[in-house]
């Protein structure tokens, strides 16, 4: 079979049947003076010189080796065992584009299999899907499927304050145009109590995060049954490394459950790719966006793996969907995957451990500098927001020259918070990175 | 092709029986070997009203997923629940067990717009 389609002949066919001699003819709509241009290119490079070039733009990056890294707010500087890359860029997974041909995929197809099995017993969820983009989009999915459970009937999608401002705005963008709205998410006293106080007739989910934007843990016991008796759904956003260490949202009565997987193995990517976690109940998995691998066995008796209940999809039900944004990031759901495999239960365990704990002391610390003050609203994981002496940016920006990335300054989400420091502390930080934080926070005030 | 000669149909397939003052409605014989295996069916709520030809549920196979358009315009009172753990009842039972939704009817003379047992079999044979 040839793979060079466009061939002379296939361009004189193609231009017969539309009545054009050439293929220039069809440029002559655009003016003659810009049709080609002459570009004002620099001279050619050599392979030395272009990666020396490079080299030198990268250098101009903070990344997270070269500093002290306290930058979290979605994206998180955790460790990436080398068998993760090692497995994963291996040419039979890296090169194929959506290979989902049973006869000629099934270790792509048993490794997203396998990467559903964990992440659903790591979220206490019946079903997990092969992924979405990243957290947000997860999220606008799971509110659209609220919906959609309901069967349009309930369009009031319920939000916290407390949800990533990032994610509420990509939240929004998912519902333009429709006749859906997002209510709760703007008065930041709104709490769950508030929140649950906002449930009728009309309210398809409540969404809420935890640990939540800035760090903490929501109190969700009890919050499902106050959901569910409203008729509504419970979303649940979460950060998969804290379920090393905490009650996952499944056993809170979750109906759907999205995650940020970035974390598990992949770096940061200066914010992409990254991996949206979706996961649902056995009740709800026909209203489920996204593909599915199944398990099944061949007609010699074999175990193998298959797409399955794809009924909900859109090369099957077209418009009526369950949606129609299918792609999925694969090849970051297998590093996810290959590591958590690689950890194992007690090896996330441990992972989370250490954040909470190095996050804890780095809160002491900071706590007890004068003119700095801990937010103790509620217990948090590896998260913390710090009421500055001074502007936020400030600090940030003395401390970036120190080659110390001091957390997410809040006012960039929240611009009256403009004192705020969002703090995060993972396994990579050691103790002297923590107390060179404390130190330079104490210089500057 | 099988058909139940007390029964209605419509060309997208649904079948409608009278039940006393109510409507029961299911997918034809013809339907259902079509899509071989039934392994889902989607119900209305009970309470909820359609009009004529109005989506009200789905029926999905291992081969496809159709929609299901109400023959006749009403408000649902029953569905069949049985479908729910035994979806191959609509498989082996098209026009008996294998019903689908109970409807009061809102005009019964859309029953008269609809197709006759043997009008019927000439639209689903005019398909094969």
């Amino acid at each position: 079979m040839s793979y060079v389609a466009n061939t002379a002949n296939d361009q004189q066919a193609m231009l017969a049947a539309i009545g054009v001699d050439t293929v220039e003819a069809l440029f002559e709509v655009v003016p003659q003076a810009v049709r080609f241009p002459t570009l004002e290119l620099p001279r050619s490079l050599s392979e030395i010189e272009v990666l020396a070039e490079m080299g030198r733009l990268a250098d101009e990056n903070a990344e997270a080796n070269h500093y002290s890294w306290f930058l979290g707010a979605g994206a998180y500087n955790h460790f990436v065992p080398s068998v993760v890359p090692q497995l994963q860029m291996r040419a039979e997974f890296y090169t194929a584009y959506t290979p989902y041909q049973p006869e000629a995929s099934q270790g792509t197809l048993q490794a997203i299999f396998e990467y559903q099995s964990m992440v659903a017993e790591l979220t206490g969820m019946g079903v997990v899907n092969a992924s979405h983009y990243d957290g947000s989009t997860s999220l606008a999915e799971a509110a659209i499927m609220s919906v959609n459970s309901t069967k349009g009937k309930r369009t009031k999608i319920l939000v916290s304050p407390n949800v990533h401002p990032q994610y509420r705005e990509v939240l929004k963008t998912y519902l333009q145009g429709t006749d859906l709205r997002v209510e709760g998410d703007e008065e930041p006293a709104n709490d769950l109590a508030a929140l649950t106080g906002m449930l009728d007739k009309e309210t398809a989910c409540l969404i809420v995060q935890s640990p939540n934007f800035f760090g903490e843990l929501e109190d969700l016991e009890g919050l499902a049954e106050r959901v569910h008796g409203a008729g509504a759904l419970l979303v649940i956003h979460t950060d998969p490394i804290s379920l090393g260490l905490f009650k996952p949202p499944g056993a809170y009565g979750a109906d759907i459950v999205t995650g940020e997987g970035q974390s598990l193995g992949n770096n940061l990517n200066f914010g992409g790719p990254y991996l949206g976690i979706f996961a649902t109940t056995d009740k709800l998995v026909r209203k489920m966006p996204g593909r599915v691998v199944g398990q099944t066995v061949d007609t010699a008796g074999k175990r193998g793996f298959v797409l399955t209940l794809s009924t909900r999809e859109q090369h099957i039900r077209r418009e009526k969907a369950t949606s129609n944004i299918c792609t999925n990031q694969g090849l970051i759901a297998l590093g996810a995957a290959i590591y958590l495999a690689a950890l194992g239960k007690q090896g996330l365990r441990q992972v989370a451990e250490l954040c909470y704990h190095k996050a804890h002391y780095a809160a002491a610390e900071i706590d007890r500098l004068a003119g700095y003050e801990v937010v103790k609203r509620r217990p948090f994981f590896k998260e913390f927001v710090v009421k500055c002496p001074k502007p936020a940016g400030e600090i940030a920006r003395q401390l970036t020259e120190q080659q110390i990335l001091p957390g997410y300054v809040l006012s960039r989400s929240y611009p009256e918070r403009s004192h705020e420091l969002l703090v995060c502390v993972t396994e990579m930080n050691s103790k002297a990175q923590i107390d060179q934080l404390v130190r330079a926070l104490k210089e500057v005030a | 092709m099988k058909l139940d000669q007390n029964a209605k149909y419509q060309e997208s397939h649904e079948w409608v029986r009278q039940e006393g003052e109510l409507i029961v409605c299911g997918i034809s014989d013809h339907a259902q070997e079509s899509l071989s295996d039934v392994v889902y069916v989607e119900f209305p709520e009970v309470g909820d009203s359609f009009s004529q030809g109005e989506t009200f549920g789905v029926v999905e196979s291992v081969k496809a997923a159709s929609d299901l358009y109400m023959p006749m315009g009403g408000e649902i009172v029953a569905v069949n629940e049985a479908l729910e753990d035994e979806p191959e009842l609509v498989n082996s039972d098209p026009y008996g067990a294998g019903w689908m939704i109970k409807f009061k009817p809102a005009a019964l003379e859309e029953w008269d717009s609809l197709l006759s047992p043997a009008d019927y079999q000439q639209v689903a044979e005019a398909e094969e």
